[in-house]
Order: structure tokens, then C-alpha cells, then sequence
């Protein structure tokens, strides 16, 4: 192990552990030892923090990798060093790569190549089902053996209801939730953004809001007919959130997240970007309500998470017509920042909540080490610097990808510093 | 612009030493010839570009077809794509001046200035004139654009077909829907019909061509609805028995074929303005 890491006079915002004050963080053998006042330094390296806010790592519940199959596109170490250039310390990768997650093997390779990364940790998706064809079940005890957190079969939905309901069974026994992107296709029809004034404005075909609420009305009734444990990726409509909220109101084991894009754009962007392929995702941008709605649920406890959905592709990709070109934007190096000015810093969200949306409530979703900084947690610590000012360049990412509909945004707030098991992985530059 | 086409001699030197590239991805015959013949009339020199037997059907992509394009250094083109944007997207990569020929069902500006055009030569205006247009609403790039102009011009719109194709919040362009065809007739001034694109028919979208001619096919009998002095318009090409009867199609109330004279004015107009042209330069 290496030299112990004391993180000096920082405002540490732990929610988990009930804490927001100004303190010092001492990190040893990959895990807290100590958090208080004036902690002394001992052998220990100094990371001065005064002007800066400490947080429990950040965990991204949901990206893409691209590895193995894609490298072209990302790969495991460019996809991990630049979630740490986001401040994340750990993230989980789904099963879509080429071959698919679906078995012990490509599933401990994914996991070992996290592991030679200096950067965020990596937690392998694996599928549900074999090949993702929505046929045969996978074998989940041996996916968990090597390392997988959950089931998913990424972006299609297990629309096999019978299928769906042995899942949850089986995940049960090996204690891994089901992860389901919530689109019935048969109503989405596979189109290439939200159904509203503005696809019928520009021509496009429309997945409509209800595409995504018939999936997760769908998927509580069975998880309820099981008691399974669902978790549903990248939850964009007003409607399905209300759905999620209903459940857990009756005591459903059911959790969620959002991303970034879904909270702060809607369909507009489409049309302002004279169809940008840089706002073609899956869920598509939805509309002004359906934002209120999301920030209105990461304020009230029925959003659990937020996650990236970070999707690359090559550029040569995406600069093809919007109907041609592949959904998934970047969104590892935005993520954070674009939340914290234009939701914390506009007031919309607490610090708190911001911290919990990011960390505990991620991890406690799939049930992850961290989320704290509580003493004998992983020494996982997102350092953020509020008064940062920046410009979203692309250009200067250090993912492959670089579509973004961030693209020029400016920020005030931004990631500081990723140390992961007490290491820093990745400090911010000036320039 | 009109009158060139009504000389012994139609050809005016106004864009001689200026190249125009028709980029046409998707099939076209009134549209490709309505440009062709506007170029060949202003002298411009133009170039053909079928995506069938090009360097698309050896997998180029898009952006490099642009590129090459770009290469020969042409002064304008004019796109023709199955895919909403595509103007837009070569006009972020283009030096040259794009006119969209028609973008998948987004829009198809220039049928909307030629059917503007024709409905002003009979009703010397637009403002006021209640406009009808009937038939597969959703996948009509045609409404699109005379939503955008007519309603500009001052007419009132009402967009009528089934309801698997009126697309969601249609109102919101400011426009009435409506099932009804009946309905929508009632006082119209203009009666654009669409063509029924029988290549989606089996999606149970519409259920025969049989039953949607007599939910939605003009005849003489539903005319009678309109206003005595209205006009019958279509965009081309004509499914004669499914959305329109043969005998009004022929009819002195169809300005059908007036259309595609327009079309080539109108067409002209683009081109010239565009290249540099002034408005108030030479004969309008």
C-alpha cells in the first residue's frame, strides 16, 4: 500500500454519515481511518482542500465501455480514466459489447482490465440474457462469481414478461438486482427521438412518453409478482417516474436513476441544433414537464441516482444524418459539473442531495462498497471545486468520445481531484 | 421568371459560370426535372447526382460525398434525402449554398413558394383563403412547408386525414385538425390533396385503398363542400382513385399541372436570388 493521504481543511458533504463541515480526511491501506478536526499528519502526503468540497466517490451506475469488441471507440482505460476526469471513482460497465457480457469469461476480462487501470473502479453488467436476444437466461451465479453487480440486458428491453419473472427469481438467489431500460419497442417503434410538437414539427418519428411508462408499469407488476428487485436505467418521463414513485411508496423493491441530459435539455435541442446528432440518445430528450418532474424527483427521494448513460462512438459515426446515426452521447466529463451549476448552483438542488444522487444513493441501489467517507469505508473521495470556471471542449476530453450537447457549455464547478482505495487517479489542471 | 419559360428561346445568361450540383438521394422526377430545367433556363451549369450507380452505393459516407462535392467548388446544391436534416447537415460542411429539394418528412420549401404562387394567381392573394390539406399528414414534407408559409401569409390551414396520420400536437404549428374530411372541406377556398404513399400500406395505417377513397378521396360529390370558385391542388404523384377521381383531377377546378409551371419559376427564383441575385434586377 502506499503512503497514507491526508486530505486537509476540505468541506466534507457526506450525507450518508449525516455530515457537512469543514474537516480533514485521513486515508490509509485503501480506507478511512480517521475524519475530524485538525487530524494529524503523520507519515502521511498532504492534499490541501481548503477551498474545496469533499465528497464520498462518485459512482456512475450506468456506461458504456465499448471493450471488448469497440476499442475503437473507447476502451476500458480510456473509458475509466476519463470517468475519473469526472470525478468518478467507480463505475458500472453494461454487457453490450462485442462479444456480449453474458458469461465467467468476457466478464472477468472486463473485470481484470479495470483492474490494470490506474483510475475509476470498474464493476461489470452482465446480461440477462445470453447474446441480450431476450431467449435464454444467462447464468447468474457464475456472472456474479466473476465479479458482475447486476443483470441487465442494456438497451433492449426484456420484453419476454415470463422471461422477466424467472429473472427476477434467479437473480434473487444469487442476490443481484435487474437493471431494465424501460422501452416497449412495439410502441417506440424504434425512433430516433421523443414523440411530441417538436418530431412533428421536424418530420421525425417519435418514440412516444408512454413507450417508457407501459415498460416500467410492466416490470413492477412482475417484480411485485416476485418480489424481485428491479432497477430502471435512465428513467426520462414524468410518467414512469410516478410509476416508480407509486411503488416505492408501497414498499416495492425498486430503485432508479436519471442522467444529466434528461435533466437539464429537452426535444428542443433537437431543433435549436438543426438536428445535431450530438442530441440523439436513447431515451430521447423529452419535454419541459418531464424535467420539472425529474428535478422534482431527485428532490423528494423518488430518484435514487444519477448516471451517466456515457455512450461513445467513434466520430465518423455521428456525423452522419440524425436518423443514420447511432443514439449515445458522452457524458463521464460533464456529468458532474452540468448538475452542479445548473441544478445546485441555480438552486434547484441541495448539496446534500447532490452528493447522495451521486454517491450513497448509487451505491445503495446496487448495493455497492462507498458512498461515505464514514471511518473503514473504501477510500474512495471525489474532490470538487465549486468556484472552477470552465468551457466544455470536447475536443479536450479525455474519453474518444465527443458528442456531447454540452458542447461549449460554460460551468461554474468543476471536479477537482479522483482518488480511488486512497490513490489519486486524476487532478485537475489549470490551463 | 415565368415569362422565360413562355419565350421561343428560354435561356438568360443570369447564373452563366455558376455550377449547381443536384444531389439527389432519393427518387425524384418532378422535382429533379423542375430544378433541371430552372438551371438549364438561368444557364447555370449543373451536374446530376443519383445516389443509385454513385460512389453511395460503394458505402461513402455522407459527410465524404459532401466533401468531394466541396472539392469541385460548386456554387450551390440542391438536396434531395430521405432524412429529416440532411440540408442542414451539409450546410455545416458546405461552403456552397444548399436548397433543400426535400428532407425526408421535415419539409420541401420550394413546393410551398410554388403552391403559394399558384394559389395567389387565382386568388391574387393568400390572406384570408381557408386552405385544406387532406390525406397521409404525418409523412407529408409538403405540409410541413405550407404550414410555415400560408399560415405566414395570413390563410387559415386545416390538416385533415386518419388519425394514424395526423401526427401528435400538429396544432402546435398552427394549424386546425381534423378527421373529418367533410369537415375540412366545408368553405375551403383550396383543396391540397396528398398522395396516399401506397408503400405503406400492410402497417395498419390505413386499412385499403378502397376504404380510405371513400373516407378521404375527393370526388365531385365531396367538392360540392368547398366554395364554388375553390381550387383543387396535389403535390404529385397522383394515386388517381385512392386519394383524388380521375374527373376532378381533369377538372377545370384542378391547377395541378399549374403547379408544376410554377414549379420551374418559382425554382428559378430560388436559384437566382441565392447566387446573388438582387430582386429588383431584371424581370420578375
Amino acid at each position: 500500500m502506499s503512503r497514507p493521504l491526508l486530505i486537509r481543511g476540505g468541506r466534507l458533504v457526506d450525507p450518508a454519515a449525516g455530515q457537512d463541515l469543514r474537516c480533514d480526511v485521513l486515508l490509509k491501506d485503501g480506507f478511512v481511518a480517521e475524519v475530524g478536526d485538525r487530524v494529524a499528519a503523520g507519515d502521511a502526503e498532504v492534499f490541501d482542500a481548503s477551498h474545496l468540497v469533499v465528497f464520498p466517490g462518485f459512482i456512475d451506475l450506468h456506461a458504456h465501455l465499448r471493450e471488448p469488441g469497440r476499442e475503437y471507440a473507447e476502451t476500458i482505460r480510456t473509458g475509466l480514466e476519463a470517468a475519473a476526469a469526472g470525478g468518478f471513482t467507480a463505475v458500472c460497465a453494461m454487457p453490450n459489447t462485442s462479444p456480449v457480457n453474458d458469461s465467467r469469461e468476457v466478464c472477468e476480462f472486463i473485470r481484470s482490465r479495470g483492474e490494470s487501470v490506474k483510475a475509476a473502479r470498474l464493476y461489470p453488467i452482465g446480461a440477462i440474457t445470453k447474446g441480450q436476444k431476450g431467449e435464454e437466461l444467462t447464468a447468474f451465479g457464475e456472472l456474479r462469481e466473476a465479479g458482475a453487480v447486476a443483470l441487465s440486458d442494456d438497451g433492449t428491453w426484456l420484453a419476454d414478461g415470463g422471461l422477466l419473472r424467472r429473472a427476477f427469481q434467479h437473480a434473487g438467489l444469487v442476490g443481484l438486482p435487474v437493471i431494465q431500460h424501460a422501452e416497449d419497442r412495439s410502441l417506440s417503434e424504434g425512433a430516433p427521438m421523443h414523440e411530441g410538437a417538436v418530431s412533428t414539427r421536424l418530420g421525425l418519428a417519435g418514440q412516444p412518453a408512454m413507450a417508457e411508462a407501459a415498460a416500467v408499469a410492466r416490470d413492477l407488476l412482475v417484480a411485485e409478482l416476485t418480489g424481485g428487485r428491479l432497477h430502471v436505467a435512465h428513467l426520462s418521463t414524468a410518467r414512469a417516474l410516478d410509476l416508480v414513485r407509486g411503488a416505492k411508496a408501497a414498499g416495492r423493491k425498486v430503485t432508479c436513476e436519471v442522467t444529466p441530459h434528461h435533466l437539464l435539455l429537452t426535444d428542443e435541442e433537437v431543433s435549436a441544433s438543426a438536428f445535431s446528432t450530438r442530441t440523439k440518445m436513447n431515451p430521447p430528450l423529452r419535454e419541459a414537464s418531464d424535467l420539472a418532474a425529474l428535478v422534482q424527483g431527485l428532490n423528494d427521494g423518488a430518484i435514487d441516482a444519477i448516471a451517466t448513460d456515457h455512450a461513445p462512438h467513434h466520430p465518423d459515426e455521428k456525423a452522419v444524418d440524425f436518423d443514420g446515426a447511432p443514439f449515445g452521447i458522452v457524458g463521464f466529463e460533464t456529468a458532474a459539473a452540468v448538475v452542479f451549476d445548473r441544478l445546485v448552483g441555480r438552486g434547484k438542488l441541495s448539496l446534500d442531495a447532490f452528493a447522495s444522487l451521486f454517491s450513497a444513493g448509487p451505491a445503495r441501489a446496487l448495493g455497492l462498497p462507498g458512498g461515505t467517507l464514514a471511518v473503514g469505508s473504501p477510500a474512495d473521495v471525489t474532490l470538487f471545486d465549486p468556484q472552477a470556471r470552465w468551457k466544455v471542449d470536447p475536443q479536450r476530453f479525455v474519453s474518444k468520445g465527443r458528442s456531447t450537447p454540452f458542447s461549449g457549455w460554460e460551468l461554474l464547478g468543476a471536479p477537482a481531484a479522483t482518488i480511488v482505495a486512497g490513490a489519486v487517479v486524476w487532478q485537475r489542471i489549470e490551463l | 421568371m415565368r415569362s422565360i419559360g413562355q419565350r421561343a428561346i428560354k435561356k438568360v445568361p443570369a447564373l452563366r459560370g455558376r455550377m449547381v450540383v443536384n444531389l439527389f438521394f432519393e427518387a425524384s422526377t418532378r422535382t429533379r426535372f423542375s430544378f433541371e430545367t430552372a438551371e438549364k433556363w438561368l444557364s447555370a451549369d449543373s451536374l446530376n447526382f443519383a445516389a443509385k450507380g454513385s460512389s453511395v452505393e460503394k458505402g461513402e459516407s455522407l459527410l465524404d460525398t459532401a466533401k468531394n462535392l466541396q472539392a469541385m467548388s460548386p456554387d450551390l446544391i440542391v438536396i434531395r434525402h430521405a432524412s429529416p436534416g440532411v440540408p442542414h447537415f451539409l450546410a455545416r460542411h458546405l461552403k456552397a449554398g444548399v436548397v433543400n429539394a426535400g428532407d425526408g418528412a421535415h419539409e420541401h420549401p420550394t413546393q410551398a413558394l410554388l403552391d403559394a404562387l399558384t394559389i395567389r394567381q387565382r386568388f391574387g392573394q393568400l390572406a384570408g383563403l381557408k386552405v385544406a390539406i387532406v390525406g397521409d399528414i404525418a409523412h407529408s414534407r409538403v405540409v410541413r412547408s405550407n404550414i410555415w408559409l400560408l399560415t405566414k401569409m395570413g390563410a387559415r390551414v386545416t390538416v385533415c386525414g386518419p388519425p394514424t396520420l395526423i401526427p401528435p400536437r400538429i396544432e402546435t404549428m398552427g394549424v386546425e385538425a381534423t378527421t373529418d374530411f367533410d369537415a375540412a372541406l366545408q368553405g375551403a377556398d383550396v383543396v391540397m390533396m396528398l398522395r396516399m404513399q401506397l408503400e405503406r400500406q400492410g402497417k395498419s395505417l390505413f386499412p385499403s385503398t378502397r376504404e380510405y377513397f371513400r373516407h378521404y378521396g375527393l370526388d365531385a360529390t365531396r367538392l360540392a363542400r368547398a366554395r364554388p370558385e375553390a381550387i383543387v391542388m396535389h403535390p404529385g404523384p397522383m394515386n388517381r382513385g385512392v386519394e383524388i377521381a380521375s374527373d376532378i383531377a381533369d377538372s377545370g377546378r384542378s391547377v395541378i399541372l399549374d403547379q408544376v409551371s410554377n414549379g420551374v419559376a418559382v425554382r428559378m427564383a430560388v436559384l437566382y436570388l441565392l447566387l446573388g441575385g438582387h430582386p429588383w434586377e431584371g424581370e420578375a
